[in-house]
Order: structure tokens, then C-alpha cells, then sequence
């Protein structure tokens, strides 16, 4: 992912317009618009619009139906002494750590041991099996995940975990009607199917590390730890970058999982933004106030991937000028 | 949305294989901390399978079956009421060629777009590109909510809401708006001889889109088609919002509908999990280079 290449914009002013790669015939490069319009109209209709009167609608109150009314900043002002919007906001931390912080560790300690361990002493055919067993889930659609999931942790007797607990005596288990184990098990499913994810990418990176590099450590009398933190995380960090951002963003939208199994309850203690915004326009048809949850929402991301990219672009230049 | 996290990996052409790593010391000198380690991944991977597991054996018992030998056993006999009931509840050929209606149209339609797109930006390098590149960038980053309500009014309005078509309108240009982003920065570095040869035979650009660009770059643009058409069929806020009625449902959509339904027993619900998987199981299967290849490969530049 490439929006690291920003040059610095000082530079980037005193560059003459490239030209064409196909030489000039007389007419200008104006040509070349054309080709931009069917896009350029598509995305202006379908996302440029609706984000700008999205953003309008925060500022009113409306019921999907007549004129909305405009009520300034009512909506926003609700949000801070509305204590769901905080929950659900307040749980996309923990929706963060579940797919961001679990599967980028572990995947990170996976990658590692079937690359190094596995794929090294015992073969490239098993490591690339179990490579592929830890993807299959990224391959589900989130919400048939979350079904899959779901059913597992069916509540009354007949639900599979409780009949596994039930063989050692233990009562079944209502596991969406209350919390922690509400949250815990929406958690899982994206453990669960973030998991591949960080396995596939770090295990690709890892091929790019020298293994003379690892020679030389070992040489000087470095453990697998001290190589490990020294030289694998540093080589494959573009990748950890790309992992975690991806996965922050995705983290932050999440929605399927959350319709299919817990709808947010019990008592909304699992809403989430994405989930709340959606309620609000369609069951509640508070038009205005969904809006406004959801420009907050668009307002985290955008913010969350400036952060990043800024951050990744320090390093890069502290790195250049280490070098 | 875990499936949309591959939409901002970027794809591209893969890069040379990189040193494969010796085998130091042979493969045979394997210490007892590495039959430890290789457990410790095989527990890990059985984890993984496990959910699989369970919905696999549990679609093919009958509700007495289940009831009695527990969720872990194998079926004593193949059963397949619970698959047939939920087969023809939903009428699931006809969610899957929703499925594949809307997926393949949105396929085809957002890699003209995006090569159209690209082309502009990419090898007519036109003024401001950056910022085309980034606005369409951030397109495709936004969170589908903050679209949704105009969106559902917009469609509503124009007589397309309960319809494929406004599924696939929206859908072609959210993918076409990652497709460019991608596209562009490969034609970016497009060889310009191949270029200047086609112009010099008196090729004007339209032709030259077709006849050089297209058919050089469709490795990229294949890549691009399935990424497109699997992230498609994953999607689920919009088709769930935009197609009400059940004849229009697609895969994700119609057996997420029915979760919670009191018609739904055990191995019934088990069965409509397995039906959601088995499409997407098919898709990997047949794309699994295409995909692991567009997974890792473009991952950093």
C-alpha cells in the first residue's frame, strides 16, 4: 500500500508537470479528461453527495420522510451525554484489540514459527498447510462467520458448546444474554477470522530476510529471541504497518458480526458505531442523529489514517537519515 | 468488515521470488523444542478448523441424531433434511445467482472503470493526479454508513431501491474507486517505448487503450476482477439495506435474515452456516494462487 509515497511537498512544487508517456500530436492533454468523467461522475453521484448531505443531516431532525428540519447542533450535543454512543465507541476498542492487537501478535508469532521452525526443519509442504489452515476463515463472508460462531454458541441446551459442557455437568449457558460473554464471543469471531490475515503477509515478508543475516547473530551469540525483535521485526515492519492499519479500519466498521449475533443487546452493552448509526436510521428513524454517529465515525477513520501514515512516514525518513 | 481489510492491500504483478532460505543443518536435526513448537502451531491450526468441524458434521444429522450422540460425534447416517429444509426455504439456487449476478457485473463494470481511470491518471498524467488518486483513495476508505441514509433516499427516489441494479451501482464504484487508486500507480511506470512505438504506427489513444494498455496489463486486471468479484459477494450493509424483498437477497444477506427464526432448529440453522460457507469454500479453491498471490505479494511496494 502505497500512500507512503508522498514526496515532500517542497520538492514536489518544483518538478515541471510530467508529460503524457504517449507523445504529443498537436492537440493538448486535455483529451484525457474524457476518460476521467464516467468515474468522476460515478464517484461524485455515489459518494461525494451522499457524504456532503449525510454531513447536512447531522444538523437536523428527520424522520426519512418531508423536510428535515434543521435543529443546528442538537444532534451533536446529544452525543455527549448519550451513554450508548460512549459504549459503542468504547467497544470498538475492544473490537481494535480483537482484530488488531490478538491476530497481529499471534499471527506475528505463527508466521514465525512456520517459517523458521516448521517450514525449515520439517518441511515447506507441511508449513504451507498450516499457512493455509489459518487462512480459511478470512475467506467467509464476516457475517456467515459470525453465523458459524453464533451457532457454536447457541443458547438452551441444545447449543453445541453447552452440550460439550454439558458432558461434564455443567448448566448451559444463556452466552449472548449477558455480558462479558456477549462481547467475548463477538470478539472471537474476529479473532478468528482476522487470524489468516497477519499469517499470509508476515510469512511472505519473512522470505525477504537474508538468512546470512541469522547466521551472523547466531555467530555473535544471539538467542532466537534477540534475532527475532532485532532483525526479523525490523526488516518486516512495512508489512506490521499495513497489517495494522488495514486492520484498524476494518476494526473500527465492523458490522456484520454484530447484526447477526448479538444485535447489539443485551441491553445495547455490544452496540457499535457502525451497528448504532444503522439502528438509528432504520428501526428508531432517527434520521439526523444516525447521521451524526456516523460522520463521527467517518471522522475516527480519517483521523486514525492520517495518524498512521504520518507516523510510518517519520520512521521511514528517521530510518533514511540513520542510514 | 474483515473481508474488506484485503480492499486496501494493494495487488500487484508479484515480486521476484526471494532468496529461499538454506536449510541449515539439514532437515533431519530436529530438537525436542521443535516437535514442541510445530504441536503448538498444529493445536493453534486445529483451533481454527474446529467451528468448521462443527458446522461439516452437525449439517448432516437428523435432530435426534444430534440430540443424542452430541455435537462432536460424526453422523451415524448422512441426513440431509436439515440441508434440504433450509435449501428450499431460501431458495438458495436463486440467492446464489443473485449472488453471482451482482458480484460479476460489478466485477467487469469496475475494472473498465478503474482502467479508464488509470489511464487518465496514470499515462496521461493529468494535472493534480495526486490529489484524484487520493480523493479516490479516501472514497474507498470512508465507512459505508456515512453513504447510507443518502444513498437509500437517492435510490428510493429514483424508483431502484429492492433492486440488484442499485447494489451493483454503488458497489462498482466503491471497488472502482480501490481499482484506480491501484491501477494508476502501474501504469505509472508503464514502458513508455511500447508506448511511443504505438503512437508512431499513428495509433490514437482510445486504440491505444485497447490495443497496447489492455492486453499488456491483464494479468493485473484479472487479479483485480476476482478480488473484485469475492469482496462483492462478502459485502453485507448494503445489500442488506437495499434489498428488502426476498427475491433480490443475496447469499450473506438471506441466511443472515433468517438467524433467530423459530422455524430454525439446530441442525437446520447448522446447515444454513454450511451453505454460506460452501460458496466462498468453492471460490478459494479455485482461485487460491490468484488470491494468496494478490494477498502477499503487494502488501508493501
Amino acid at each position: 500500500m502505497t500512500i507512503t509515497t508522498r514526496e515532500p511537498r517542497a520538492r514536489r512544487a518544483k518538478l515541471p508537470p510530467e508529460e503524457p508517456s504517449i507523445p504529443q500530436r498537436g492537440k493538448g492533454t486535455g483529451g484525457y479528461w474524457l476518460y476521467l468523467l464516467p468515474g468522476f461522475v460515478l464517484l461524485l453521484v455515489i459518494v461525494l453527495v451522499p457524504l456532503g448531505w449525510n454531513v447536512y443531516l447531522t444538523f437536523t431532525s428527520w424522520k426519512g420522510v418531508g423536510t428535515p428540519d434543521f435543529i443546528g447542533l442538537e444532534n451533536w450535543a446529544k452525543l455527549l451525554t448519550d451513554e450508548d454512543f460512549w459504549t459503542s465507541f468504547a467497544n470498538s476498542i475492544w473490537m481494535v484489540l480483537a482484530m488488531v492487537v490478538v491476530p497481529t501478535t499471534v499471527g506475528l508469532l505463527v508466521a514465525a514459527l512456520l517459517f523458521d521452525v516448521v517450514g525449515r526443519k520439517f518441511g515447506g509442504k507441511i508449513g504451507s498447510f498450516l499457512r493455509a489452515t489459518y487462512y480459511l476463515p478470512q475467506i467467509l463472508p464476516v457475517a456467515v462467520a459470525g453465523i458459524v460462531i453464533g451457532w457454536i454458541v447457541r443458547p438452551g441446551a441444545d447449543g453445541a458448546l453447552n452440550q460439550i459442557l454439558g458432558a461434564f455437568g455443567i448448566a448451559p449457558v444463556d452466552w449472548l444474554g449477558k455480558m462479558p460473554s456477549a462481547l467475548i464471543v463477538l470478539m472471537v469471531v474476529l479473532v478468528w477470522v482476522q487470524i489468516g490475515y497477519p499469517v499470509v503477509v508476515f510469512m511472505a515478508a519473512l522470505q525477504r530476510v537474508d538468512p546470512e543475516l541469522y547466521e551472523a547473530a547466531e555467530l555473535d551469540g544471539a538467542n532466537w529471541f534477540q534475532r527475532f525483535t532485532a532483525i526479523t521485526m525490523s526488516i518486516i515492519r512495512p508489512e506490521i504497518f499495513v497489517v495494522t492499519l488495514t486492520c484498524t479500519i476494518a476494526a473500527l466498521k465492523i458490522f456484520g458480526p454484530v447484526y447477526v449475533i448479538t444485535r447489539g443487546g443485551p441491553a445495547g452493552s455490544t452496540l457499535v458505531p457502525a451497528y448504532y448509526a444503522y439502528q438509528e436510521f432504520f428501526t428508531k428513524r432517527h434520521v439526523g442523529y444516525g447521521a451524526t454517529i456516523a460522520t463521527v465515525l467517518t471522522i475516527v477513520v480519517v483521523i486514525v489514517s492520517i495518524v498512521f501514515i504520518r507516523f510510518q512516514n517519520a520512521l521511514e525518513r528517521k530510518e533514511r537519515a540513520g542510514l | 468488515m474483515a473481508a474488506t481489510v484485503l480492499v486496501e492491500t494493494a495487488i500487484e504483478p508479484a515480486r521476484k521470488p526471494g532468496k529461499t532460505p538454506r536449510p541449515r543443518g539439514g532437515m533431519t536435526k530436529k530438537r525436542g523444542i521443535d516437535w514442541l513448537m510445530l504441536a503448538l502451531v498444529i493445536v493453534g491450526a486445529l483451533l481454527i478448523i474446529a467451528p468448521f468441524y462443527l458446522v461439516l458434521v452437525n449439517s448432516f444429522k437428523s435432530p435426534v441424531d444430534y440430540a443424542t450422540s452430541g455435537p462432536l460425534a460424526l453422523p451415524e447416517s448422512l441426513d440431509f433434511t436439515g440441508i434440504v429444509k433450509f435449501w428450499e426455504r431460501v431458495n438458495f439456487p436463486e440467492k446464489v445467482w443473485n449472488s453471482i449476478f451482482i458480484s460479476g457485473i460489478v466485477a467487469v463494470l469496475a475494472v473498465l472503470i478503474s482502467m479508464l481511470n488509470a489511464f487518465a491518471i496514470g499515462i496521461g498524467r493529468v494535472r493534480g493526479r495526486s490529489w484524484i488518486v487520493l480523493l479516490f483513495l479516501l472514497a474507498n476508505l470512508l465507512p459505508q454508513e456515512a453513504l447510507l441514509y443518502p444513498l437509500y433516499y437517492m435510490f428510493k427516489e429514483v424508483g431502484l431501491y429492492d433492486s440488484v441494479w442499485s447494489v451493483i451501482i454503488i458497489f462498482t464504484v466503491i471497488q472502482a474507486a480501490f481499482g484506480t487508486y491501484l491501477l494508476s500507480s502501474v501504469y505509472g511506470t508503464f514502458p513508455k517505448e511500447i508506448l511511443e512505438a504505438a503512437s508512431l504506427d499513428g495509433a490514437g489513444r482510445w486504440k491505444i487503450l485497447w490495443r497496447v494498455v489492455f492486453p499488456i496489463s491483464r494479468p493485473t486486471l484479472s487479479v483485480l476482477l476476482i478480488f473484485f468479484f469475492i469482496w462483492t459477494w462478502n459485502e453485507f450493509l448494503i445489500p442488506l439495506t437495499f434489498l428488502a424483498s426476498n427475491a433480490n437477497q443475496t447469499v450473506p444477506v438471506a441466511i443472515s435474515v433468517l438467524q433467530g427464526d423459530r422455524l430454525m432448529d439446530v441442525t437446520t440453522t447448522s446447515a444454513s452456516a454450511l451453505l454460506g460457507i460452501i460458496p466462498t469454500l468453492i471460490f478459494f479453491l479455485i482461485f487460491q494462487r490468484t488470491l494468496t498471490r494478490g494477498i502477499t505479494a503487494g502488501a508493501v511496494k
